[in-house]
């Protein structure tokens, strides 16, 4: 049949269709990719690498690589996890990720993978950099020092709720996202029950007044690591 | 290395850097656990037999903190000398942890807001602790993995005593410890 491709992941075979990325593929065929930036309402982005497979041998971003007929994807190996490691201890290192005062731990995805790659600590010095934060709107706040510059919010608030009011201001070490270019999100026409309230992986954009809600034990990864859900057959992790 | 390695049960030694001895409490935490632990090791340089000084090898150190002045410094760097194993204990040792809020702010100006300028300062004499009894703060607050090599790292504000007796276990066995899925924390 035209339009069908057959790639093998993991030694196992999939068959999907012309156009799909590895990672839309797997996630059809419940083989589960780690990922960061990427999100089932949301454009492809490939900022964070964390989907990084083998593909026929080469290190590829599994959320932007389109499947090819007889394409071979390593991706649940110790090499390509080893990778996937690296990759997270650096926006670790990167940030200020203090998780024990973070109201998204135990449902934040970036702490998710640490945990799922068995991370004790990251291998690199921290930089600790000075972010300030934009607490200004009534019901959202924007802690850049846990921002890992996915852009899902940014994508979320042009794609999903129309308000394309969010991007990223600077370049290098030093981007970072802007509301209203740089102003901060109090002169946006952001709303605490827009999609973007919800969408971040980390406690970067945050809704106001709904944190710590949740008990220690009873969080969305407090027993099975990210992936679990996906894996087994029960649709996406979020 | 001075010390020779002694007869007898294995030792353990542990201390609070920069920290708030929560870790030290979950230590605690394992309840009865600690009659078996007492059983199984010796006590050595710790707060918990409130012995101040190593005077001989010990077989499993756990630092709590990170490095905050000069004398965690010294502390940690003692401890790496008499230590065969040297455990992180928390995500203060491990990452700075809350102490090191502090480190994208300069020094002299923590200084100022703490003593000088903050709302509830009382300071009239405008004077900065300056007492040569206390010691020198860093310019920022360092993971001990950034100034001694560490074996072994157990994340958590605090690890859970679980997590905690499951390692010690391991490394009094010889282990390397593994901490299952739910074991692994960062808060």
């Amino acid at each position: 049949m035209s339009g069908t491709v057959t790639i093998t992941v993991d030694g196992r075979e999939i068959e999907t269709r012309e156009g799909r990325t590895i990672l839309q593929a797997c996630d059809e065929a419940g083989v589960w990719i780690p990922r960061l930036c990427a999100h089932p309402e949301l454009s492809v982005y490939g900022s964070c690498r964390v989907c990084t497979c083998l593909v026929d041998g080469r290190a590829a971003a599994a959320c932007v690589q389109p499947v090819r007929h007889g394409m071979v994807v390593e991706s649940d190996s110790e090499r390509v996890n080893e990778l996937r490691r690296t990759i997270v201890e650096l926006l670790f290192v990167e940030g200020n990720h203090f998780c024990m005062v973070c109201e998204k731990s135990g449902d934040c995805e970036l702490q998710a993978l640490a945990y799922r790659l068995g991370i004790t600590h990251p291998r690199f010095a921290y930089m600790f950099p000075e972010r300030p934060v934009d607490a200004g709107h009534p019901d959202l706040m924007l802690d850049h020092d846990r921002c890992v510059m996915c852009g899902r919010c940014v994508r979320a608030a042009a794609e999903l709720d129309g308000k394309p009011e969010l991007g990223f201001l600077g370049r290098g070490i030093h981007r970072r996202v802007g509301a209203d270019g740089g102003a901060g999100l109090a002169g946006t026409a952001l709303r605490g029950d827009d999609r973007v309230a919800t969408i971040c992986p980390t406690g970067a954009l945050l809704r106001k007044r709904v944190g710590y809600r949740t008990p220690y034990g009873r969080r969305r990864f407090d027993h099975a690591p990210i992936g679990s859900a996906a894996a087994a057959g029960d649709g996406e992790e979020r | 290395m001075s010390d020779t390695p002694r007869a007898g049960k294995p030792r353990i030694a542990t201390c609070s850097l920069a920290g708030c001895f929560g870790c030290h409490m979950s230590l605690l935490d394992i309840d009865e656990r600690i009659f078996e632990l007492a059983e199984l090791v010796e006590f050595d340089r710790s707060p918990i037999d409130d012995k101040k000084k190593f005077d001989g090898r010990v077989e499993i150190g756990l630092i709590e903190g990170g490095c905050c002045n000069e004398e965690n410094v010294a502390t940690l760097r003692e401890f790496r000398r008499h230590c065969d194993v040297l455990v992180a204990l928390g995500d203060c040792a491990t990452m700075g942890g809350a102490p090191a809020l502090r480190n994208d702010i300069p020094l002299a100006e923590c200084l100022r807001e703490a003593y000088l300028e903050g709302p509830t300062v009382h300071n009239p004499e405008r004077r900065l602790p300056a007492d040569p009894e206390l010691p020198l703060l860093l310019d920022r607050v360092y993971p001990i993995q950034e100034v001694v090599p560490v074996d072994v790292f157990l994340p958590g504000c605090p690890p859970s005593a679980e997590a905690i007796w499951q390692a010690l276990v391991a490394l009094i066995e010889g282990r390397a410890p593994e901490l299952p899925y739910e074991l692994l924390k960062y808060d």
